[in-house]
């Protein structure tokens, strides 16, 4: 084989990145045709990995295709860099590239994400890598791959909206928080991975490329940069994002997605940043949360 | 008048058994056509066959598209066919069920095809809905309600409102009012006839039911054994039947 | 303030160690060996081996091990190990006709050439726990025949197809065969694809699969027309040899299954096959196999498809049992982003619930 390894790479008896080359030429092959066609799923070789199948897989395969020495990679679940899930993910690529890892959104080149999108804007030369489950929007109103595919071969999107007008019709809003299906370039309907909707406006018209992986299910797609991506809605009940009454306990941030975290049994609870990168920048940066403002006071 | 459906010599053949054989007639915008004939005559592959649910062996399907005029159906691309099937066309079926869709609101039953075409407000959706559900006669109060909680009857007028909702051109039904009541059944059949001279539909109907066709439809064609034994309009057909089978069968309807 | 953001990495590392040391047990009790497993616990290697499309009986014997006797873990390891290993060519088919038999049995004739050969088998043992073996207890030994077995053995499926009886089984086309680990599948699937995802598939579900078949979810009133236990010879061609050499021998479990069909307006009736086939010995799974096998062929033999086994995307999509572990257990993840996502919308629905709600209606605010 023709393939140029980077030396001096601590591999552990493994291939740059574990995938051989071969492999890795495929996936590169299925990501090239996923730009060209933003949004469609392509249908790739995925390959068993020393990670469970739901666990990250097509997440790590698109990443493993990539990555390159120079790389500096940030890995992140629910918006954190030590969740168990990214702690391993980051572990294994440190143990089979030694690329760099940082815990900041703005340093690294790769990330690779479950569930969320750093609140901290994307740069150009970004690449993000999500992990995806399910991924296909239609496979809950249509089980069956064949009819899927016709439905996204011939922009067969209405039942989708019949989805969304029966959450109305029912609750008075559309009901879905998360995994909020968008229509990529005006022309697929693409699950934007298990995200809260919290985060589709950061995909539309980002400056990063955002790339999907979805190793059980064997699918991998993207959104090139400046793509236009929009979040399904009605004319007269457009999309809309979860608001918080409360701020970050932490950093006090009022415009980040919170969690909640329950302090004690008779239901009190707090709110954190999820993303704790961007909590960590502005507590440096002199930002106080309401608790450290009472506790000062 | 442009004739709105060409059928040239359509043949289905499954294997060695014919569906039906050499079938030729032409139907003009606003006319109603009752196909007739007993179970296994050939007229529900021949229904399939007009309405692009099964590929005909050999002969045509011609339509007058709106832009391009007489087309063969099957040289349409598989979109366009679609597109044709869910705009211009509706297709009720015998069991509602097939239809319908089952785990969504009447509401959004007859929306959908709205949807399907662009439709995205939801309040004017909702609107044309409640206007629809007015005019196949059901209450506008049940609009949230899934269609299993509906009686027999009133499936089929929400899948008739269902197909109606983009102002197709021509319908093809499928014994719509088999496995009604017969009080049921003469309000359906009331309701179909007021809407399709109203809207001025052009309408295939098959059926069984000598009577359904006495009341619907301007022309008769009688299958037998997938060919088709007599055609003409209706009240000479059946006040006059030429063909040996078409005496049987009025016979023994007698009196409709 | 408790706030869980912190101190993951570590814990992780703990966990690790904590199940070295549970995998070990009480360090009085001696180390299992790998050959103990291989020799002591061979069904589970075989089933191991099988079910990770690796023919390696060591290596699934460490990976018994490893996985403390979780055979679905095992199975899990073997194929990430798998995966990393170069292709070099692919092997001849197996010639199962010439396969040196150990066990050899047939449900359709009661006697035929070669005999029924019993073998090795559980079918024949009263279930009663033997408190001999706990003991360690010396093992009988079997008698040696006066007479070796015959060399070959016609298939049974043979001896029906010499008289036009059952299905020829012919290639689908010139096409190469397809590979499910390297390509992904597409519907309809070809019977290469579905033969090769069944056999990776899981023992139980093809099992309970095979046994829906057999109540009436899909009847197709199959006859054990053969199973076969032995050895066969694998074989490949080098590119500069151009000629097939062997280059090993495996043990493999083969079942023919003989089912009847009707046939249709174009051909007359005649019995059609169910395949199965593993590593090793794992009968049960060779027998379900083949009653899967043939449900899945219910669309290209012209019979309606209405039960679950002979629906192609459930049964191939659901098979795989390293798949359906990970995506089950991926649900141990945290997944509090989405969660919270739900709590919001589920607050506000009641919210708005409430507030639609009438005075002297008996809709109850939760206590927030």
């Amino acid at each position: 084989m023709s393939t140029q390894l980077p030396t001096q790479i601590p591999t552990g008896g493994y291939n740059f990145a574990y995938l051989d080359e071969q492999t890795k030429r495929m996936i590169r092959r299925a990501i090239l045709k996923a730009v060209a066609i933003p949004g469609y799923q392509v249908p790739f070789g995925s390959r068993e990995m020393p990670l469970p199948y739901g666990w990250g897989t097509g997440g790590i395969q698109v990443t493993a295709a990539i990555i390159g020495p120079e790389d500096t990679l940030k890995v992140i679940d629910q918006g954190a860099d030590d969740t168990t899930n990214a702690v391993n993910i980051r572990s294994f690529f440190q143990k089979t590239t030694g690329v760099a890892t940082t815990e900041k959104t703005r340093e690294a080149s790769l990330i690779q994400t479950r569930h969320r999108i750093p609140e901290t804007a994307l740069s150009e030369g970004q690449i993000m890598v999500y992990q995806v489950p399910i991924p296909e929007p239609l496979r809950w109103l249509e089980p069956r791959e064949g009819e899927t595919r016709k439905m996204h071969g011939l922009a067969e999107y209405g039942v989708m909206q019949v989805k969304l007008y029966e959450d109305i019709a029912h609750y008075g809003h559309i009901s879905t928080a998360y995994d909020y299906p968008v229509r990529v370039n005006g022309r697929y309907i693409m699950s934007p991975s298990p995200i809260p909707k919290f985060d589709n406006p950061k995909m539309d018209n980002s400056p990063a490329l955002q790339l999907f992986g979805a190793g059980r299910e064997k699918r991998i797609y993207a959104i090139p940069p400046y793509t236009s991506v929009k979040s399904l809605d009605f004319e007269d009940h457009p999309f809309e994002i979860e608001t918080w009454d409360g701020a970050c306990a932490i950093c006090g941030a009022t415009d980040s997605y919170l969690d909640e975290i329950v302090t004690d049994d008779t239901g009190g609870r707090i709110f954190v940043c999820s993303d704790t990168d961007y909590c960590g920048e502005r507590v440096e940066a002199g930002h106080k949360g309401a608790d450290d403002e009472e506790k000062a006071a | 008048m442009n004739k709105l459906l060409q059928v040239h010599d359509l043949t289905k053949t499954y294997g060695a058994r014919t569906g039906c054989a050499n079938v030729s007639f032409d139907l003009y915008p606003g006319e109603v056509l009752g196909i007739v004939g007993e179970s296994g005559s050939g007229k529900t592959t021949l229904l399939r066959c007009l309405s692009a649910q099964l590929e005909p062996s050999a002969g045509t399907v011609a339509y007058d598209m709106r832009v391009k005029g007489l087309t063969d159906i099957w040289s349409l691309s598989e979109p366009e066919r679609r597109m044709l099937t869910r705009t211009d066309w509706g297709i009720v079926h015998q069991n509602a069920r097939d239809g319908l869709r089952m785990e969504v609101s009447a509401g959004a039953n007859v929306g959908e095809r709205l949807m399907a075409v662009g439709a995205r407000h939801y309040g004017n959706i909702r609107t044309e809905a409640e206007d629809w559900l007015t005019k196949v006669e059901i209450d506008t109060g049940r609009i949230d309600d899934l269609p299993a909680s509906f009686s027999g009857g009133m499936q089929q007028r929400l899948q008739i409102a269902r197909n109606l909702v983009t102002q197709p051109r021509l319908v093809f039904m499928d014994e719509p009012t088999s496995g009604l009541d017969v009080s049921v059944q003469a309000r359906l059949l009331d309701l179909i006839r007021t809407l399709v001279s109203r809207l001025g539909i052009a309408c295939v109907i098959v059926t069984h039911d000598l009577g359904v066709v006495r009341l619907l439809a301007h022309r008769l064609m009688v299958m037998r054994r997938g060919q088709v034994v007599e055609q003409g309009l209706t009240d000479q057909v059946l006040d006059d039947p030429q063909h040996a089978y078409t005496q049987l069968l009025v016979s023994s309807i007698l009196p409709v | 303030m408790y706030v869980a953001v912190k101190g993951g990495e570590r814990a992780i590392d703990n966990s690790r160690l904590l199940l070295a040391e549970e995998r070990r047990g009480d360090p009085a009790v001696p180390e299992l060996t790998l050959a103990q497993i291989d020799q002591q616990l061979s069904l589970a290697v075989d089933r191991v081996m099988t079910e990770g499309s690796l023919y390696d009986r060591e290596l699934a014997a460490l990976a018994v091990k490893q996985a403390q006797g979780d055979l679905i873990e095992a199975i899990f390891l073997l194929r990430a190990y798998r995966t990393t290993l170069p292709r070099f060519g692919y092997a001849e088919p197996l010639e199962t006709a010439a396969m040196h038999l150990r066990r050899r049995i047939s449900a359709t004739y009661k006697d035929l050439p070669g005999g029924q050969v019993l073998g090795p088998t559980f079918d024949y043992t009263l279930r009663l726990l033997d408190f001999d073996l706990a003991e360690n207890g010396a093992t009988p030994e079997a008698e040696m025949a006066e007479e070796p077995l015959a060399g070959a053995m016609p298939r049974v499926a043979d001896i029906l197809g010499h008289g036009g009886l059952i299905e020829p089984e012919t290639p689908q086309d010139d096409r190469p065969v397809g590979d499910v680990t390297r390509d992904p599948m597409t519907f309809p699937a070809d019977r290469d694809a579905r033969l090769q995802a069944l056999a990776r598939g899981d023992e139980g579900f093809l099992l309970s699969l095979g046994y829906s078949t057999q109540r009436g979810y899909g009847k197709n009133h199959p006859f054990a027309g053969e199973i076969r236990l032995g050895e066969v010879a694998v074989e490949f061609v080098p590119e500069e040899l151009g000629f097939p050499i062997e280059i090993g021998e495996i043990t493999i479990t083969e079942c023919q299954m003989i089912n009847q069909f009707q046939g249709s307006t174009t051909e007359p009736a005649k019995f059609t096959r169910g395949y199965g086939l593993t590593f090793g010995h794992c009968e049960r799974k060779a027998m379900a196999m083949a009653l899967v096998d043939r449900s899945l062929r219910a669309q290209e033999l012209g019979e309606e498809p209405k039960a679950p086994a002979q629906d192609q995307e459930f049964v191939l999509y659901h098979a795989d049992n390293v798949e359906a572990s990970g995506f089950t257990q991926h649900l141990k993840l945290p997944h509090y982003v989405d969660f919270q996502a739900e709590l919001v919308m589920v607050r506000r629905m009641r919210e708005t619930a409430a507030n639609n709600a009438t005075p002297g209606d008996d809709f109850e605010e939760a206590a927030d």
